[in-house]
C-alpha cells in the first residue's frame, strides 16, 4: 500500500508518497514534486470522485474501475489521471493490474482500455479481473472442467468423444474409441482405442478397471499393447513419463505419485 | 398379430441363411405360421437351402415394383403349410429395396404369420437398412472367431441406434475340441465382450451342410446336434427356458474299457 499526503503551498501542492503512513514525510522529502493545479484536477478523482481507484502494491498499480457508472465515462477519467505528469514519475516499467468489479466488458474494449493504459509508457497491463463472465464461456468452461459420465458400451465403430474428462461406465469393446480433452477413467473392459488431453494436454491420464487396450493415446503420443499381455491388467493407469519420452503404466493406487493435483476441484479453482 | 425378427450378423458366412432356414423350420415344427423373408437381392441363397428355388415365380423386387402381389411371390413350403418364403430377387440390386417398401411388406404380412424371418445380407449398407427396417426383433449370429466377434459388436451397436429390441446372440459353428483347447473364442469370452444376451449356440455339424446340400434343412432331421440346437433356440423364441447343450462327446466303448481298467480318467 502507498499512502498519498496532499499538501498545499504558496507554488502549488506537494504530493508524498510513503509504503507506510509513519514515515510519509520523512522518508519521501526528497521523492517529494511539486505540481501545478491542472494537474491536481486529474488527482482529485484519486480522494473525490473515484470511478478509478489506483491502488499500489508490492507486484505493481491495481486500478479499480467503478461498475456503476458508463464505461466512457471511465475511459474518460482514466485518461485523465493517467495523462497527469505525477504518474510518470516511477523509473521502472509498472505493471498493471484492472479490476472491473462486475462489470462485463467485450474483447474490442478490453484492447482500447489495454492500449489507453500502454500510452503512457512505463506502464504496462498485466491483468483484466472481472467479477462477471458470459453465460456461453461459463458453460464452455464447466464442459472443459467437468466429469462427463456415460454408461454405455462404446462398442466396435463407435466413436465417444467428450471435452473435460471422461467417465465412462461400461467396456470399450475392440475396434471402440473413447476421445477426451481431459482425463480418461473406464469402470469396465478397456479394450479399444482411448485418446485422453486430446488438444495437447500431457498431463492427462488413462485409468481403467480392466486394461487391455488395443491402444493408449495421450495427446501426441501413441502406446500400441504388447501382443503378450492380451489378457489385460487389473486397476490400471496410463500416464507420460517424467521425462515426456512415452507413455508408462502403472497401478493406480500410486497414480498420486505422478499426478498430485488429479483432484477435480482443486483443477478447477487453478484453471480459473 | 405376428412378430418381424432379422437374422444379421455383419460379417459374411457365418451362418445367417442356414439360421434363418433352420429357426423357421424349427418354429414350423412347433405348429407356429412362419414366414421367411430373404432380403439378400442379387445373392439369394435362403430358396436353395430350403429347396424352393425352382417354385420360385416372382420375387420380392417384384412385390415392390408393383408387378404382382405379396401373396403370389411367397411360396408355400410343400412339406408345411405352415411355412412360406418370400424369395429374393437375383438380376437386381441392394438398391432395388427401400427401407418404406419393406416396412409396408412385412406389416402386410404380419396378421397372417406368427413369425417373420428375415435374412439379412452381410454388411452394414443398403441391404442391411432394409432388412432391419421392418424388424421387432434382432438376432445376432456370430462364430467363435475375433473377426465375426468384432463384426457382431459393430451390428449390435448399429442395432441399438434402432427402434427395436435389445438384440439376442447365436453362437454357431462351435467346434467343442478347438474351444476347450484354447484355440476358439470361449462362449463366456464372447457374451463378456458382446453383453448381449445369448438365444443359443450351434456346433459346427457336418450336417448342416449335407442338409443345406439335399435343399432340405438340418432342423429336419431329429438326431442331428445341429438340429436340436436350432429346435432349442425356436423353443427358446417362443419363451420357453431350456438348458443349453452341452457338446461333450459321449465316451466310446473302448474309452470305458480303458476308464475301467484305469488307464484312463
Amino acid at each position: 500500500m502507498i499512502w498519498i499526503y496532499c499538501e498545499t503551498t504558496k507554488t502549488g501542492t506537494m504530493l508524498k508518497l510513503s509504503n507506510n503512513g509513519m514515515g510519509a514525510t520523512k522518508l519521501l522529502m526528497e521523492d517529494s514534486l511539486y505540481i501545478d493545479r491542472d494537474s491536481f484536477k486529474g488527482l482529485k478523482y484519486m480522494a473525490g470522485n473515484k470511478l478509478v481507484t489506483i491502488k499500489g502494491t508490492r507486484d505493481g498499480l491495481t486500478l479499480f474501475l467503478n461498475d456503476q457508472c458508463s464505461w466512457d465515462d471511465i475511459l474518460l477519467e482514466l485518461e485523465e489521471i493517467l495523462s497527469a505528469k505525477h504518474m510518470m514519475q516511477e523509473e521502472h516499467v509498472v505493471s498493471v493490474k484492472v479490476e472491473l468489479g462486475n462489470r462485463y466488458i467485450t474483447k474490442e474494449q478490453e484492447e482500447r482500455l489495454a492500449a489507453l493504459i500502454r500510452k503512457y509508457n512505463k506502464l504496462e497491463v498485466g491483468q483484466i479481473v472481472s467479477n462477471v463472465m458470459l453465460r456461453k464461456e461459463a458453460l464452455k468452461w464447466k464442459e472443459e472442467t467437468d466429469i462427463h459420465l456415460y454408461n454405455k458400451i462404446v462398442r466396435s465403430g463407435q466413436v465417444l468423444q467428450v471435452k473435460g474428462d471422461l467417465l465412462l461406465v461400461g467396456d470399450v469393446n475392440p475396434g471402440g474409441r473413447i476421445i477426451a480433452t481431459g482425463n480418461i477413467f473406464v469402470m469396465g473392459n478397456l479394450r479399444g482405442i482411448a485418446h485422453a488431453g486430446f488438444d495437447g494436454n500431457r498431463d492427462a491420464i488413462i485409468a481403467a478397471s480392466h486394461m487391455a487396450p488395443s491402444q493408449l493415446r495421450i495427446a501426441e503420443m501413441i502406446n500400441r499393447a504388447d501382443k503378450m499381455d492380451e489378457e489385460g491388467t487389473p486397476m490400471e493407469c496410463g500416464l507420460i513419463d517424467a521425462d515426456g519420452e512415452q507413455i508408462i503404466m502403472d497401478r493406480i493406487s500410486v497414480i498420486s505419485r505422478y499426478r498430485s493435483d488429479l483432484d477435480v476441484f482443486e483443477r478447477r479453482i487453478m484453471n480459473g | 398379430m405376428g412378430e418381424a425378427i432379422v437374422i444379421t450378423s455383419g460379417k459374411g458366412g457365418v451362418g445367417k441363411t442356414t439360421t434363418t432356414a433352420n429357426l423357421g423350420t424349427a418354429l414350423a415344427l412347433l405348429d407356429k405360421k412362419v414366414c421367411l423373408i430373404d432380403t439378400d437381392i442379387g445373392l439369394r441363397n435362403l430358396d436353395v437351402i430350403m429347396g424352393l428355388e425352382n417354385r420360385i415365380i416372382y420375387d420380392i423386387v417384384d412385390v415392390v415394383e408393383g408387378r404382382c402381389k405379396v401373396s403370389q411371390a411367397l411360396i408355400k413350403d410343400k412339406r408345411f403349410d405352415e411355412l412360406a418364403l418370400l424369395p429374393a430377387a437375383q438380376t437386381s440390386d441392394k438398391s432395388a429395396l427401400n427401407a418404406k417398401a419393406m416396412m409396408e411388406i412385412i406389416e402386410g404380412l404380419k396378421p397372417d404369420y406368427d413369425y417373420i424371418l428375415i435374412d439379412c445380407p452381410a454388411g452394414i449398407e443398403q441391404g442391411y437398412r432394409n432388412a432391419v427396417a421392418g424388424a421387432d426383433k434382432a438376432i445376432v449370429v456370430t462364430t467363435p472367431e475375433k473377426s465375426s466377434v468384432r463384426d457382431a459388436d459393430r451390428i449390435i451397436g448399429l442395432l441399438e441406434q434402432e427402434d427395436i429390441e435389445p438384440p439376442h446372440l447365436i453362437i454357431n459353428r462351435i467346434r467343442n475340441h478347438m474351444m476347450k483347447n484354447g484355440d476358439m473364442l470361449a462362449v463366456d469370452e464372447i457374451i463378456q465382450v458382446l453383453s448381449i444376451d445369448l438365444l443359443g449356440i450351434v456346433a459346427d455339424d457336418d450336417d448342416v451342410i449335407k442338409a443345406a446340400n439335399n435343399g432340405e434343412p438340418v432342423a429336419f432331421q431329429p438326431k442331428a446336434s445341429a438340429s436340436i440346437s436350432y429346435r432349442n433356440i425356436a423353443r427358446r423364441i417362443l419363451g420357453e427356458s431350456v438348458p443349453l447343450q452341452s457338446f461333450d462327446e459321449k465316451p466310446s466303448f473302448m474309452d470305458k474299457i480303458k476308464k475301467a481298467l484305469g488307464f484312463k480318467k
